[in-house]
């Protein structure tokens, strides 16, 4: 079987990108898992409400691309704070299936009213004229816009990375992840933290919906479609881990690309594949710390 | 003005019987009660349904050592976590400083020069050494400079990089130690610290409690090794069935040498 440079090169770029929004949306899911240890099913939600919010700020409020690239995360994040501070916070106490079937409800309302308003067609939103345009490189062909989805994702996530891993705040992170109660006893106030960490959790999935915006179809339930994979994807890097889920979403991204070049057939299914050997083998995850 | 310390909201007293102890506080300390940092009246706690403190009434001065003793289970360790609002319900009054702490949040406790080293240590594993001792905030501005700690704990700055966790026993109960004065606090709830340690590391903790007695820290220590415990501290309470059943001054305590092995089943 001979190899079509040129069509796997393609798939490998499709990859990246798939794996880029995967590292985005998993690491959202991750820092929130770690310090609430709640599995927030609307992250999938505030993915689609970035896009949304993205494509109606440019349809009635004239805001750019890179205008909502900043506002965007930031409304979305605190439309995460409120649903923290008042919805999630007074069942906190209760098993955390109740906030499982919480975020879930919520997301499942957000996706009903989406395609209530503006129907299930999808709208497009176009490529910003900064970002048309692409680089022959040689052996493939490199449309400038999926590169600059690769590097803000890499950037964001390794931001994000070394923040938690490598600063006092992400000190705190850690320190509130273990053992909340002592380090509230210290002076620290978690609440607050918790509210704020919900917060950036839900903004990367609205930035990561700006930056689909131009590339996938902004429509309601663009958000379930992926939320399912950003799942998988969380449980191989293992629960709750930081660097896990970063480098879990852009690997699997890059083995859904390369299943799609070799055998197309499997390529829907290859990370649930994955995630099943991983959880018999080594069932905490690849880079989750055994219990 | 009345001193706000012997102001009680009577809500948080159904039984308002004086207590041995305040008649027995007040008349050592005909003075008043200026330099009283922690006081404690008629606390009851309870961990969802089981009532754990039965109404403990106990008092620290400014500089002072003293020492909670008794059983595994008389409501010690749940004494020092009331303070900190760590445990479920609480009813009753714990004064800092002469502030009423009951109705505050658990962040603001520390706040008020509170430092916490927990029976379990609470070393964070996804925290370096260092990353440790820098961890609680500066809640009051004379902590110890992290030079003078790793000047005190030699072992701490070599391992300053390492693991938390990855400590020895002893390390770790010296981090749990050095990561409260660094943070400034002068009041200080220290649990069980040397449950399990050996006799040289036990010595060293000793030594560093004097220095920080003698620096004029305030300490509230529960203590199962009152070999530990007698020489260093002002006082003991006794504590059983959640709470206090004996207070004895360290001039009282050869005489009462008997009952003490008696109460702690030594």
């Amino acid at each position: 079987m001979g190899i079509n440079l040129f069509a796997l090169m393609g798939q490998l770029l499709v990859g990246l990108i798939n794996g880029s929004f995967y590292a985005l949306l998993a690491l959202g899911l991750a820092i929130i898992f770690g310090l609430l240890r709640i599995i927030n099913f609307a992250q999938g939600a505030m993915y689609m409400l970035g896009a949304f919010c993205a494509w109606l700020g440019l349809q009635y409020l004239n805001m750019n691309y890179w205008l909502a690239l900043i506002v965007v995360p930031v409304v979305v994040g605190l439309v995460g704070i409120l649903m923290e501070r008042f919805l999630v916070r007074p069942i906190a106490q209760q098993d955390h299936l109740y906030s499982l079937l919480l975020t879930f409800g919520i997301a499942l309302m957000l996706q009903g009213t989406f395609n209530h308003l503006f129907g299930s067609s999808g709208q497009s939103y176009a490529i910003p004229a900064a970002l048309q345009g692409g680089f022959n490189l040689g052996f493939m062909y490199l449309p400038m816009y999926r590169g600059w989805i690769i590097l803000v994702s890499l950037v964001v996530c390794f931001g994000a990375w070394w923040t938690i891993e490598k600063t006092r705040l992400g000190a705190y992170l850690r320190a509130g992840t273990e053992n909340p109660k002592l380090l509230q006893g210290f002076g620290v106030n978690v609440p607050l933290m918790i509210t704020l960490t919900f917060g950036f959790g839900v903004g990367l999935a609205g930035l990561a919906g700006v930056l689909a915006a131009p590339v996938y179809s902004v429509s309601a339930d663009m958000g379930s479609n992926i939320l399912i994979v950003v799942f998988a994807i969380v449980v191989i890097g293992g629960m709750g881990s930081i660097g896990g889920a970063i480098l879990t979403g852009i690997g699997m991204g890059v083995v859904e690309g390369l299943t799609k070049y070799f055998y197309p057939e499997a390529s829907t299914t290859v990370i649930f594949m994955v995630m099943v050997l991983v959880l018999l083998m080594k069932p905490a995850g690849l880079f989750g710390k055994e219990a | 003005m009345n001193n706000p310390v012997t102001q009680l909201p009577t809500h948080t007293r159904p039984h308002n019987i004086p207590l041995p102890q305040q008649q027995l506080h007040d008349e050592r300390f005909p003075h008043g009660v200026g330099d009283e940092k922690i006081r404690i009246r008629d606390l009851h706690a309870f961990y969802g349904e089981s009532h754990v403190l039965h109404g403990v009434d106990l008092y620290v001065n400014q500089g002072e050592l003293v020492t909670l003793l008794g059983r595994n289970g008389a409501g010690r360790s749940t004494t020092l976590k009331s303070i900190m609002n760590m445990v479920g319900r609480r009813t009753g009054s714990i004064m800092i400083n002469g502030r009423e702490t009951l109705g505050m949040a658990a962040h603001q406790i520390a706040w008020l020069g509170l430092g916490f080293c927990p029976e379990e240590r609470g070393i964070f594993a996804s925290l370096t050494v260092e990353e440790n001792l820098m961890l609680p905030p500066d809640v009051r501005s004379d902590g110890m400079p992290l030079e003078e700690i790793y000047s005190v704990f030699p072992n701490l700055y070599e391992r300053r990089y390492s693991q938390g966790t990855r400590l020895s026993g002893g390390e770790q109960q010296m981090l749990a130690l050095a990561r409260i004065m660094r943070s400034g606090a002068n009041i200080l709830l220290l649990d069980e610290i040397t449950e399990g340690l050996a006799p040289v590391i036990v010595r060293k903790l000793g030594e560093v409690l004097v220095t920080l007695k003698n620096r004029g820290l305030t300490i509230l220590l529960v203590e199962q090794n009152f070999h530990f415990a007698a020489p260093i501290a002002d006082r003991h309470y006794v504590m059983d069935h959640g709470h206090i059943v004996e207070e004895i001054s360290r001039e009282e305590l050869p005489s009462r040498q008997e009952y003490l092995n008696s109460m702690l089943g030594v």
